[in-house]
């Protein structure tokens, strides 16, 4: 909402409070000004000038010469429009002049002919092209011809003002009308309201003998009014009411439809003229449109509606759809000498689905949404028909054309001084609740203690209680709530377990060097599959914004590789992130997807860069093996945890292995397939995904302390010969079950293949320690146990001893 | 005898002396002090001295050892010392280089305002809840207020995935989830988590983005205890002489609904670029639980009575770091996220 703080002035007097101070008392009680427009730009020098001579200059077919008398004396300007002619009162910006965008004006030779100063469109006002009139669209604006010639141009554009704009909440569309806004500024100042007047005489000739009404869909429109005004004249709307539309962000057209523009700025009420002779049958009917009927809105738009879309119709076809747009075919044209004006109220509801579905939106479909005053909608019509009358010169017919079953009786509330003083924790008094809902002009009675509260049917927000709390908060000043503490039953916050073992798992991945991440839960239906753990149904947007967002991701490595491939694209070489996020399996109860915790990582580059020193290592895959490991450590979870080599889409087939906890898969760990690598521009990129919500779900074990052993331990090592398919997790297998309880420990301290070892076999190495906790092994013992290990290793891993 | 003593041990001292490191001064110890030295020899032969010079001797003997061992002993000192300190010249470094670099990851930044906002409401004896991001229309809307048609809805322009579930829109329907699986008891809450509208991602908007909600119900929870919380909130969050005030809005969920502003943090008020020369920036809407919102998860708005407060962690970390565009948030730069690695006062 735009409001023209010169035109507020016809309803409150604001004049002697700076309009900064007069935006900050609105938004601090309650409608928030976005800003303030000078509408003045710092502009002067701009004069009425009158276009004596109008001739084309000599040297270029586009310019004329114009003399132009401009008060003080007759000048030459050359003006390159092609509207301008003499005999034209105009806009003239004279040498010294500065428009808007720093636009000096200064005298000027123009292909061998003086120019001192400028012939100004609207747009060099400052004005939107949207909102200069179409006739003046191209060129420049021509004045009524009583302007003044020699005085400024500013004041009669009514250029010398501030306009506030609004950000509105919904809930407040009483100020979607100047009237509204007038009802709030004059209770912040504590003044009345001018009313806004209408008189005009009625014609002796009845409207009733010209139009019949009739609305069949009452529920959708409980109120229609109707007027009929004969013998008007369409022509341009006066300077005062342009401007006011222009102020408001409304575009002039003509006299009539200027009016109902008006009023709707003025009353928050949407009006509608339709031409009497288009209408063609002199009837109105109100009612639901037919499945699949079509009528052309104003906008020249074929619609095809649908049935439970309301529509003004002339007793056969649409002509307006009701609230949203009139019809092209009953539109105010320049010969219109005879108007149908309406007022009416239709619900929100109505209006609103309907301007949805077509998608479109007016002025008055927001105001009808919102909800309109009841008991407006026929003074807006009364006021309405007077200015036409006024300004086009229109017989208003006697007698309104009226259906009538809308409920205007206002909403009342009972409450007491303590239930607010108790909800606000301030001690306000009945005497002043009093005052501050008078200001507002809100109908109050104390009765037994209690205040009986009519509020304005304007305020269609107030319902209940909490309702008047809030008017009185805001009035009185917020600033004026005391702060205390909620008087709580005092026990301690804190996090769940699973959320601190969450942040146990941040800070630990975080302490290996680890970057945390945040990707969007939106992907495209190509990779929501790819890197999932699971298969199952996706969970898909109905109308998303682009296919690169349409579907609820499965997996968080595609977008990790993405903001992997981000990132080396920029030279950021090493990296190494992850990210801890939901992702969405739609197989869950109650309609909603399974929203699974997973914690996922990627990383590429360098690992240990000490390169002075030599010491400069990629990653690789026990890098990330590392991680997850000493991860799995930190959450007491090791001895369960198993690496079993896997083939899984998108990843490197010889180095990429499943995670098993307790032989259930919890996610995977590997290279990223070399394809892949290369499609994302990536080198040698190693990631792990895991299920974090099953990881957490396992019950953590409790620290039960083991005494430090007292009694030495006795280490072996061995050094085995064995087939390259056998993997160490078999080895160590055999060697802790053969090894007994005395085995503690099991280290692998050497792995080779290659010179000197034969193809197709690896020579790799164990140190085994042997402890007992309660006495000191002897060498027998040990000799023993170690025996039967090195018998193991030969009889079930075809392991051949070295040395 | 004597002379020849006093010759031995002028000898052996000449000796020490040329001694040049502890090698040849070991030499030395060995040649004429050990076992088969000279005077481990003059000891033995006293055997064949008259009984009577025996002890003379002996002492002058032992006294010529003493006395050259304990220059040897202090050469041999002097030389270790000097040898030490070769060792130690030839090991010094240049401590300047670089060290090894210990590498480690950090905190996304959104996670390091949530942190921060959780942990000051766990001190105030907040829980901490979560909620489905993928959620039911009658959580998301029409619990909190927003009945289907409701033209608040327009404000928030929603992913559907069906007729009736969302993504959701914001962190609220946790509070409904809550105030429905706490039947009338209190509640003390803050609510975390990703929401996502349907908005173009440009410089200030984001499809997807974080939200932190607080809820509070309880008997006789007044709108100056919603005032008392947030200003303490904004003093941690924002600094020890920050001033909040609050000012009317409206939010479907809560009545009287409002916006704080906190004095702004950069100019202390005066006004400058951050808070658009007003002096004050906004940084939450709060209000009082709507009555109807309190009656349709069972509890009875005449008793039980609470505040709500909702913010956004980007626009928080967005005005503490300067950070100029919200997609800086989900492109996951490291030369962004590495930036708010370190602790700060």
């Amino acid at each position: 909402m735009l409001v023209s703080t010169k035109w507020l002035k016809d309803y409150v007097d604001i004049d002697g409070i700076p309009v900064e101070e007069l935006a900050e008392r609105i938004t601090r009680s309650g409608i928030e000004v976005d800003a303030l427009i000078d509408r003045s730009q710092g502009m002067t020098n701009v004069v009425v000038g009158h276009v004596l001579e109008c001739t084309k200059h000599p040297e270029a077919d586009r310019l004329n010469i114009c003399q132009v008398d401009v008060g003080e004396e007759t000048t030459q300007i050359i003006c390159g429009a092609a509207n301008v002619a003499a005999g034209q009162k105009v806009i003239v910006a004279r040498p010294g002049a500065v428009l808007p965008g720093d636009f000096k004006i200064k005298k000027a030779k123009l292909r061998g002919e003086e120019s001192n100063g400028m012939i100004c469109s609207l747009q060099e006002l400052a004005i939107d092209s949207k909102l200069v009139p179409k006739e003046y669209a191209e060129g420049i604006y021509v004045l009524p011809e009583d302007a003044v010639v020699g005085s400024n141009a500013l004041e009669l554009m009514s250029l010398d003002d501030t306009v506030l704009e609004f950000d509105l909440t919904p809930n407040r569309s009483d100020a979607l009308s100047m009237l509204g806004v007038a009802y709030e500024v004059a209770a912040i100042l504590e003044q009345e309201i001018q009313q806004p007047t209408t008189n005009y005489t009625a014609s002796t000739e009845k409207a009733a003998d010209y139009l019949k009404l009739r609305v069949d869909a009452k529920e959708e429109n409980p109120m229609y009014l109707a007027k009929v005004i004969k013998n008007v004249k369409i022509e341009e709307s006066p300077l005062w009411l342009q401007n006011r539309l222009i102020a408001s962000g409304v575009r002039p057209h003509n006299n009539v439809v200027d009016v109902t523009n008006y009023i709707l700025l003025e009353y928050g009420q949407p009006l509608h003229a339709f031409d009497y002779d288009r209408l063609e049958t002199g009837e109105i009917v109100v009612r639901l449109a037919n499945e699949g009927e079509k009528m052309t809105t104003l906008d020249d738009t074929e619609r095809t509606l649908q049935a439970h879309q309301l529509v003004i119709t002339n007793g056969q076809e649409p002509v307006a759809l009701a609230g949203v747009m009139g019809g092209a075919n009953s539109e105010v044209y320049d010969g219109t000498t005879t108007i149908i004006l309406e007022s009416a109220y239709f619900t929100s509801a109505t209006v609103r689905r309907t301007s949805k579905e077509i998608g479109l939106s007016s002025d008055a479909s927001v105001r009808y949404e919102k909800g309109v005053d009841p008991n407006r909608v026929e003074a807006a019509i009364e006021r309405a028909a007077g200015l036409i009358a006024e300004l086009a010169g229109g017989d208003v017919l006697e007698g309104t054309l009226s259906f009538d079953e809308l409920d205007k009786t206002p909403v009342r509330i009972t409450i007491s001084p303590d239930y607010i003083n108790n909800r606000l924790g301030m001690k306000i008094s009945l005497e002043e609740m009093i005052s501050v809902l008078n200001r507002l002009k809100f109908t109050v009675e104390a009765v037994n203690g209690k205040l009986v509260i009519d509020a304005p049917t304007r305020r269609q927000d107030i319902r209940i209680k909490e309702d008047v709390i809030e008017e009185i908060a805001r009035m009185y000043g917020y600033d004026h709530i005391p702060m205390t503490l909620p008087v709580t039953e005092s026990k301690p916050g804190g996090l769940t377990s699973y959320q601190k073992e969450r942040r146990t798992v941040k800070a630990f991945l975080e302490g290996a060097g680890l970057c945390e991440t945040l990707t969007y839960s939106l992907t495209s239906e190509k990779s929501v599959g790819k890197y999932a753990l699971e298969t199952a149904p996706t969970t898909k947007l109905l109308m998303p914004i682009s296919e690169e967002r349409s579907v609820l991701r499965q997996s968080i490595l595609p977008h990790l590789l993405e903001a992997a491939t981000y990132n080396v694209a920029r030279r950021n070489d090493s990296v190494a992130l992850y990210e801890i996020s939901s992702v969405f399996l739609n197989e869950g109860e109650d309609g909603l997807p399974n929203e699974i915790a997973h914690v996922a990582a990627v990383m590429t580059g360098t690992w240990v860069d000490h390169a002075w020193q030599a010491e400069t290592k990629k990653v690789d895959f026990f890098v990330a093996k590392g991680i997850v490991e000493g991860l799995m450590e930190k959450l007491g979870m090791t001895e369960k945890l198993t690496f079993e080599q896997a083939a899984l889409d998108g990843m490197h087939p010889g180095r990429t292995a499943n995670i098993y906890y307790n032989d259930e898969r919890i996610g995977f760990i590997g290279q990223v397939h070399p394809t892949v690598q290369k499609e994302r521009d990536l080198k040698d990129t190693y990631v792990f995904e895991m299920n974090l919500d099953r990881i957490l779900d396992m019950k953590l074990s409790n620290i039960l302390y083991t005494p430090v052993p007292r009694f030495p331990a006795i280490s072996r090592d061995i050094a085995l010969v064995v087939s390259s398919e056998t993997t160490a997790h078999t080895l160590e297998k055999v060697i802790r079950r053969a090894g007994g309880n005395l085995l503690t420990n099991v280290k692998l301290f050497d792995l080779y293949e290659g010179d000197n070892v034969e193809e197709g076999k690896k020579s790799i190495a164990f140190s085994l320690t042997y402890q007992d906790p309660e006495r000191t092994l002897t060498d027998e013992e040990v000799v023993k146990a170690h025996d039967k290990v090195l018998a193991a290793l030969t009889s079930e891993a075809g392991a051949l001893l070295r040395g | 005898m004597e002379e020849k003593l006093k010759a031995l041990k002028e000898e052996v001292l000449a000796k020490i002396k040329d001694s040049s490191n502890t090698k040849t001064l070991n030499d030395v110890r060995v040649a004429y002090l050990g076992r088969k030295g000279p005077i481990t020899d003059l000891l033995k032969g006293m055997g064949k001295l008259p009984p009577e010079e025996r002890p003379k001797m002996g002492a002058l003997v032992n006294k010529i050892r003493e006395s050259v061992t304990e220059v040897l002993e202090e050469r041999m000192v002097k030389f270790e010392e000097e040898a030490i300190n070769a060792q130690l010249e030839k090991e010094s470094i240049d401590v300047t280089l670089p060290g090894r670099p210990v590498k480690t990851g950090n905190h996304h930044p959104l996670t390091r305002v949530v942190e921060e906002i959780e942990d000051f409401f766990i001190s105030m004896g907040y829980e901490i809840v979560e909620g489905p991001e993928v959620e039911k229309d009658y959580y998301n809307f029409e619990a909190l207020n927003l009945p289907k048609g409701h033209p608040a809805r327009d404000m928030q322009d929603s992913f559907y995935i069906s007729e009736e579930t969302l993504l959701r829109t914001h962190t609220s329907p946790v509070q409904a989830r809550t105030m429905e699986a706490k039947k009338g008891e209190p509640i003390q809450i803050i609510c975390p988590g990703k929401v996502y509208r349907r908005d173009s991602d440009d410089a200030t908007h984001s499809h997807q983005f974080t939200q932190i909600e607080g809820l509070v119900v309880g008997e006789n929870i007044r709108m100056s205890d919603l005032k008392g919380t947030l200003s303490l909130f904004a003093k941690e969050m924002f600094g020890e002489d920050r001033e909040i005030r609050l000012r009317p809005s409206f939010f479907p969920f809560t009545e009287p609904s409002v916006e704080m502003d906190i004095s702004c943090f950069k100019c202390g008020g005066d006004g400058c670029n951050v808070c658009k020369k007003t002096g004050w920036i906004e940084i939450l809407g709060a209000g009082m639980v709507h009555p109807n919102v309190l009656e349709m998860a069972g509890y009875d708005s005449t008793v039980m009575t609470g505040f709500a407060f909702g913010m956004g962690p980007e626009r928080i970390a967005m005005l503490k770091y300067s950070i100029e565009d919200i997609r800086h948030f989900y492109t996951n730069d490291v030369r962004f996220i590495s930036q708010f690695h370190r602790t700060e006062a």
